[in-house]
């Protein structure tokens, strides 16, 4: 038989085999937890405009993302993010508090390699392309936006 | 000399006897099935030591010298250490050499490594090649999981077909001298790859392999597998040990109840771990403890041990390359029952 | 004014709970992994943000779009945008990570301190 068909054969097999998620129950944890810190973000932000009401609402909403990474990342240093994190998968991933977490958990776990090629180097093995990608396409974007001005 | 039969499989000539095992596991294998087989466990997989790599090399050397006290060798009389693990280039296993001051072969096999270094041992000692030959293998939950995977504190969901890496180390000493099981048969597997790409489901990516060692040993030897009493696969999983069972009958051989998978015994369904374990450590820890003390006391007198490998890389998994398996068999029979 | 603000908490939670359901989804479907999941919904926001459409969901729903990772992509965008306005091409490049370098700065900076006094344990399950 030929190895491609045998190949493509017997992935077909072993994902018909394979388990499932459960999709009802898994869906249902990362819609909970997620709206839930999305939630707790709005508290923050209420209760900052209320004691600074002059600030503006992109500020406000810039100090209570980072009040929910500073949360997210004592969580990740205490070793309890992990263990909400397999309850509510991307709950806790797509939030702000999942790229808390990937650069906490990755600075935790590399700093035995040293503070420079460890830490300083690996911090960014998960969360790197998040930022890399960020900004190269919020370059983009201004730019263009610069050349329509021009215009 | 051995005798070969068929393609991949030797008979070996001389009795080469297991005189001793030892085993270290940690703590949620001390919690799993077999904690009345495991004889050390250790509470702390720090082992007090400041990294997670530390701390194997150094249960894997307290297992190498709970074999040598247990056999009442020292390391003077080893003729050869053989052995290795999962890290990049084997860093526990050279490591730990390092202490030992004997002749060492590392050996990489994936999770295979236990028999396969079980394998070569018992060639070398019916070449002539040494007189007690030590073999050693084992993993760490923490090592590999930062080495193949993603930093420990990473919150993500395990897919419900992953399997867990077994903290654990197994060593075993050969001689052809001595009291102890002897090592009848190996067949030296093929490196089988089906395209299997998902680097967390190990055991499909597994089984081919163990069926092509499995069904090649059959054919070989002209063997059923109810003429054993155990036939024991490395760490296909729950999974990977129902498709090696599809696998097997589409070739021709039922495997019935005599068949076992030590990932599939190390943990109990309750431990989440969903498929059970794997790495070097968990086919090794079950062997030596388990296995080992069935042999001796009877209840098993002619098994099949097949540790079976996937030989996978972070750098080749990232190029979108498959994950290719490998599987290696030894036979093992009580002493007394041989002829 | 009650009713006013546990209606935008119920959009909130129904805004935020939706972007991680459709996360959830794409996990489950393709077993992609935290990386690939961050940067994909990063690029959602950038991409919506960069066309200005994302400005209304979070209007409409405050945090329920501004804590997601989406969030983070619009405000890159948003304030390179907004840069441009003001300093030219210097602010198109300069503007996303300054609006974005609070957020950045306390991951980065907080992680590092926090690296120095916890480490990682062996999973339990």
């Amino acid at each position: 038989m030929d190895i491609q068909e045998r190949n493509k054969k017997y992935i077909e097999y072993v994902e018909l085999v394979s388990p499932k998620a459960s999709w009802g129950k898994s869906l249902f944890n990362a819609f909970l937890i997620g709206g839930g810190i999305c939630v707790f973000g709005q508290m923050c932000a209420d209760i900052l405009r209320y004691f600074l009401p002059m600030t503006d609402n992109v500020t406000i909403s810039a100090w209570s993302s980072m009040m929910i990474i500073t949360i997210a990342i004592f969580l990740t240093a205490f070793g309890v993010f992990d263990n909400i994190a397999r309850f509510a998968g991307a709950g806790t991933i797509v939030p702000i508090t999942g790229f808390a977490n990937s650069i906490a958990s990755c600075a935790i776990e590399f700093k035995k390699e040293g503070l420079i090629f460890g830490l300083g180097a690996k911090m960014f093995f998960v969360a790197g392309p998040v930022i890399v990608n960020g900004v190269a396409f919020s370059m983009i974007a201004g730019v263009i936006y610069w050349i329509i001005t021009l215009l | 000399m051995a005798k070969r039969l068929g393609k991949q499989t030797y008979a070996l000539e001389k009795p080469i006897h297991i005189i001793s095992t030892a085993t270290i596991v940690g703590e949620k294998e001390k919690n799993g099935p077999l904690k009345a087989y495991f004889e050390h466990c250790t509470e702390d997989d720090m082992m007090g030591e400041k990294t997670f790599e530390k701390a194997e090399r150094k249960m894997m050397e307290s297992c190498i010298d709970l074999v040598l006290e247990k056999a009442h060798i020292t390391e003077q009389d080893i003729d050869l250490l053989i052995g290795g693990d999962l890290l990049n280039q084997l860093v526990t296993m050279n490591y730990s050499a390092r202490s030992l001051n004997v002749p060492f072969l590392g050996v990489y096999g994936a999770c295979s490594t236990m028999s396969e270094s079980l394998a070569i041992a018992a060639c070398l000692l019916d070449a002539g090649v040494g007189e007690i030959i030590t073999c050693a293998t084992g993993s760490h939950f923490s090592t590999a999981e930062r080495q193949f995977r993603t930093p420990l504190e990473l919150g993500n969901q395990r897919q419900t077909y992953s399997q867990w890496t077994v903290t654990g180390m197994g060593s075993c000493i050969l001689s052809c001298k001595g009291k102890g099981p002897c090592v009848r048969m190996v067949t030296f597997g093929k490196v089988t790859d089906y395209g299997i790409k998902d680097i967390a489901n190990m055991g499909a990516a597994m089984a081919p392999a163990a069926m092509d060692t499995l069904y090649t040993f059959f054919q070989d030897t002209k063997t059923e597998p109810k003429d054993y009493d155990l036939i024991l696969s490395g760490d296909l999983g729950k999974l990977g040990s129902d498709i090696l069972k599809d696998l097997m009958r589409e070739k021709g051989y039922i495997l019935e109840e005599n068949y076992e998978d030590c990932g599939h015994m190390i943990y109990s369904a309750s431990q989440k771990t969903f498929q059970g374990g794997s790495g070097t450590g968990c086919s090794a820890s079950v062997f030596c403890s388990y296995v080992y003390k069935k042999l001796c006391n009877k209840q098993f007198k002619k098994i099949i041990f097949m540790a079976t490998g996937a030989l996978m890389s972070t750098v080749t998994n990232q190029q979108g390359d498959s994950i290719p398996g490998i599987a290696h068999l030894v036979v093992i029979e009580n002493s007394s029952v041989a002829k | 004014m009650l009713w006013a603000s546990i209606w935008m908490y119920c959009k909130v939670f129904l805004v935020g709970g939706a972007i991680c359901l459709l996360g959830q989804v794409l996990v489950i479907k393709t077993k992609i992994t935290t990386g690939r999941i961050l940067v994909i919904f990063l690029m959602i926001g950038a991409v919506l943000g960069s066309f200005g459409l994302y400005n209304y969901l979070v209007e409409w729903a405050g945090a329920g779009a501004t804590v997601p990772i989406s969030g983070f992509g619009n405000s890159l965008v948003q304030g390179s945008i907004k840069a441009v306005k003001i300093y030219g091409l210097f602010g198109a490049l300069a503007g996303g990570l300054m609006a974005t370098a609070g957020g950045i700065a306390i991951s980065i900076g907080l992680s590092y301190l926090v690296a120095f006094f916890a480490s990682s344990k062996t999973k339990k399950n």
